[in-house]
């Protein structure tokens, strides 16, 4: 009995035989699965990589944006501008929608000055003079401090104690520190004079004779300045205006013998330093400051990490000059704003530029991509340097699959030859091969996907893992600051990535899916 | 033309170019095949009656002449004609079975119909198509083998399985090639016999190469190839 037979074969553009066919083959090619691992490698580290630079990039976005502000206006001037109040209206007249938050602070170059066993350490650094109840709202500051209750609200006064619990390196520190600290460097003072009011009269070389001594009294340097405070000063009671210090201008990390990296520092909460800076006069003088350190800022960037010191905006202010003495109008040198969420930066930064036209006012207007574009911009390169790279090396991939199917449709001529006895047109023939690439590059790049995930997740525990086995740090916390790999996927990644990969092996697989349609059936049915 | 032919070779002339030397295989075939009998060809080997088998099945063209089915030139035609008419026209069986071999029996057994047929269209009618199929591997005795890959199965099985696909699609004619040159007699026994059956109880027209003389005797009627031409006889005449 005839079943109804359709008219045309060319109508039917989907071949049942083909899905079956390619199925079996790659169940039993093991050959051409051998050459999708490549793919399936590729896959997975095109989506490693694109992972860890997104997470990276992004980490370093959220730090670089949190620590630097939407917009900053900054004055030249060394005097600053007067009146940040009467700015923020004219800035408010411009943006006003779209700024949320707003902070005048003072910035200027200081030489940051420690006194370390004796010797005198010397930084430069980058003074900010804070308002400490606005700053939080333009950019993240609180959080990177040390002491718990300073990250959520930022006092300049020393604490008892209780910084950093969760480190168990960091040594104590506040105001039991510096009692004890104190006590001790008046116990030794007394000694010396004991030992000095024994020898007076034996010998007039005192100065030679005080040579040891300055490894625990200030140095020469300082002695001038301000005498008749300290007199009165007590440091066991009392502490010098509060700075916040970036960790690393007074800390080092390095390894110790057994390899652990370890934190030394030269001061810490409850110490007092030294800050030279110019003050705000034509004339410029230099300032010459002592502060009591009352906390310590890690962001984990370096660049802010070891050049930036904290203190409160009115205190620098006053030291600085920047109060005019008859009006009492303060002056400032940068003003941040924070705008809403979703505002358009380089839109406001134009329209602030705008009112504030640089021929007129010595103000740099910048957004924080303006300030960071060099460095996000090398991210980014690298970026797609790395994905062309290991694009080219699925490309690779691809002819180890051309390779591979064109030794399968050898392999299958006797069976390319049946088929078209059967019936089978070249497009059917061709269509089998085609799918057969299509599934091989939907498998391998699948699997290709799954195993790059799991990489992703298990990023971390991989390092340690590697770390463990050949005794190499990968992810050396001296060099980086984060304690993680950060790690983001971007579906979008996912999908270009996958997709290129199919496409890569559907390519390698038209040319012996061609070779097959075009054979002759006569040639390969008698083929051996 | 008589009515009863079913295929026809006329006037086929056909030469093998190697190196640019011209090896003439066929040079001038005149041949009917009648519906319903048993047609015989036998000749020396390279006498080119595979050549000629392959002409009549359009898995190549000849140089010259013409292929008639059903008095209708089918050399020419399309490809898609050519197509449709090896899938469902005709059968075909090989010397060496010419199996699938990652397909099952059974999934041999359908795939001219899968491959006849668009995958909506083979999947709608799926369950019918493998009753059929199954019916067919019942016909040549190997329904118990129905799930056994061809490696896994004899010689004969194989042709029997082989017979059965060119049977699926109930084609008009069936071309064999040496059924039996691969065979032990009493298999290639066998499996003539089936064809016999075949031929006897279905009236299907069958168009056998052979080089068993004890077959072509057999056959209703017999033709001789040599020198590129046939000569056409009683079997026995033939033969002696
Ligand atoms: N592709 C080809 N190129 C050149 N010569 C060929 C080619 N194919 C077949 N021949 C030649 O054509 C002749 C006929 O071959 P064919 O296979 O048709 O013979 P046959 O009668 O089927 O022989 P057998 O009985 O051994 O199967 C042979 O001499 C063979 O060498
Ligand atoms: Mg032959």
């Amino acid at each position: 009995m005839h079943t109804d037979v359709p008219q045309s074969i060319e109508s039917k553009e989907r071949y049942m035989y083909r899905w079956l066919l390619c199925f079996r083959y790659l169940r039993t090619r093991y050959i051409a699965l051998a050459s999708i691992i490549s793919v399936t490698l590729g896959v997975a580290t095109l989506i490693v990589v694109n992972s860890v630079m997104a997470g990276f990039s992004a980490e370093m976005h959220e730090r670089l944006h949190g620590l630097a502000s939407d917009i900053l206006i900054e004055c030249h001037a060394s005097g600053g501008m007067p009146d940040p109040e009467g700015h923020l209206k004219e800035i408010m007249k411009v943006c006003g929608e779209d700024v949320v938050g707003s902070s005048a602070s003072v910035h200027v170059p200081a030489m940051l000055g420690i006194d370390f066993n004796g010797q005198l350490i010397t930084r430069h650094v980058n003074f900010v003079g804070l308002d400490p109840a606005t700053y939080d709202d333009v950019s993240h500051f609180g959080r990177y401090l040390l002491h718990p209750k300073n990250q959520s609200q930022v006092n300049f006064d020393l604490r008892e104690d209780g910084f950093a619990p969760d480190r168990e390196q960091f040594p104590s520190s506040g105001w039991g520190y510096r009692r004890a600290r104190v006590a001790y460097e008046r116990a030794l003072a007394e000694e010396q004079a004991r030992i000095d009011a024994l020898r007076a009269p034996a010998s007039s070389i005192t100065n030679e004779d005080a040579g040891p001594s300055l490894a625990i009294g200030p140095p020469q340097i300082f002695e001038e300045s301000n005498k008749e405070e300290i007199t009165e000063f007590d440091p066991a009671v009392e502490q010098f205006p509060g700075i916040i210090l970036g960790i690393s201008t007074c800390s080092a990390r390095m390894r110790d013998e057994e390899n652990n990296v370890r934190d030394h520092y030269y001061c810490r909460p409850g110490d007092d330093v030294r800050m030279m800076f110019p003050n705000a006069s034509d004339n410029a003088k230099v300032v010459n400051q002592k502060f009591t350190v009352v906390d310590m800022y890690e962001s984990g960037m370096s660049e802010y990490d070891s050049t930036f010191a904290f203190c409160r905006l009115d205190q620098l202010q006053e030291f600085r000059g920047m109060i005019d003495p008859s009006s009492q109008v303060r002056s400032v040198t940068t003003i941040q704003l924070k705008l809403a969420a979703g505002a358009d930066l380089n839109a406001v930064r134009d329209a602030l530029r705008r009112r504030f036209p640089p021929n007129v006012y010595a103000y740099n207007i910048q957004t924080w991509r303006d300030m960071q574009g060099p460095l996000l911009a090398a991210v980014k390169l690298e970026t797609t340097i790395l994905n062309i790279l290991l694009f080219l090396i699925i490309a690779v991939a691809g002819f180890g699959i051309l390779a591979t199917f064109f030794m399968i449709v050898v392999e299958k001529t006797r069976d390319i030859g049946t088929l078209k006895a059967l019936g089978a047109s070249g497009g059917g023939v061709m269509s089998i091969f085609l799918s057969y690439g299509l599934l091989l590059g939907f498998v391998g790049s699948g699997a290709g996907l799954i195993g790059g995930l799991l990489f992703v997740d298990h990023i971390n525990e991989v390092a340690t893992l590697i770390e463990k086995i050949t005794g190499q740090e990968v992810f050396d916390p001296t060099v980086y600051y984060f304690t993680e790999i950060p790690t983001i996927i971007h579906p979008f990644t996912l999908v270009w990535v996958m997709a290129g990969a199919v496409a890569i092996a559907i390519f390698a697989s038209v040319l012996p899916a061609l070779r097959a349609a075009r054979m002759h059936p006569v040639k390969a049915l008698r083929f051996e | 033309m008589n009515s009863d032919t079913v295929l026809r070779a006329q006037d086929v002339y056909k030469s093998y170019h190697k190196d640019r030397i011209e090896v003439p295989v066929l040079r001038g075939i005149n041949f009917d095949v009648t519906t319903g009998l048993v047609t015989a060809l036998v000749g020396r080997s390279g006498s080119g009656k595979s050549t000629l088998m392959h002409l009549l099945a359009t898995l190549d063209q000849p140089d010259r002449g013409e292929i008639q089915f059903q008095g209708k030139r089918i050399d020419n035609a399309s490809r898609s004609r050519r197509d449709r008419y090896r899938n469902h026209d005709i059968g075909i069986i090989f010397q060496f079975y010419h199996l699938l071999p990652e397909l099952s029996a059974i999934e041999n057994v359908l795939a001219p119909t899968m491959i006849g047929r668009s995958a909506w269209n083979f999947f709608r009618h799926r369950k019918e198509a493998k009753k059929r199929a199954e019916a067919m591997l019942d016909r040549v005795g190997l329904l118990h083998r129905a799930s056994h890959k061809p490696a896994e199965m004899s010689g004969g099985e194989m042709q029997r399985a082989a017979i059965a696909r060119a049977l699926m699609t109930d084609p008009t004619l069936l071309l064999a090639d040496e059924p039996t040159g691969n065979l032990d007699t009493e298999t290639g026994l066998d499996i003539l016999k089936l064809l016999t059956e075949l031929n006897q109880d279905d009236g299907l027209t069958i168009l056998m190469i052979t080089h068993d003389d004890s077959i072509a005797e057999s056959a209703d009627c017999c033709h001789r190839m040599q020198d590129g031409q046939l000569q056409q006889g009683i079997p026995e005449l033939l033969i002696a």
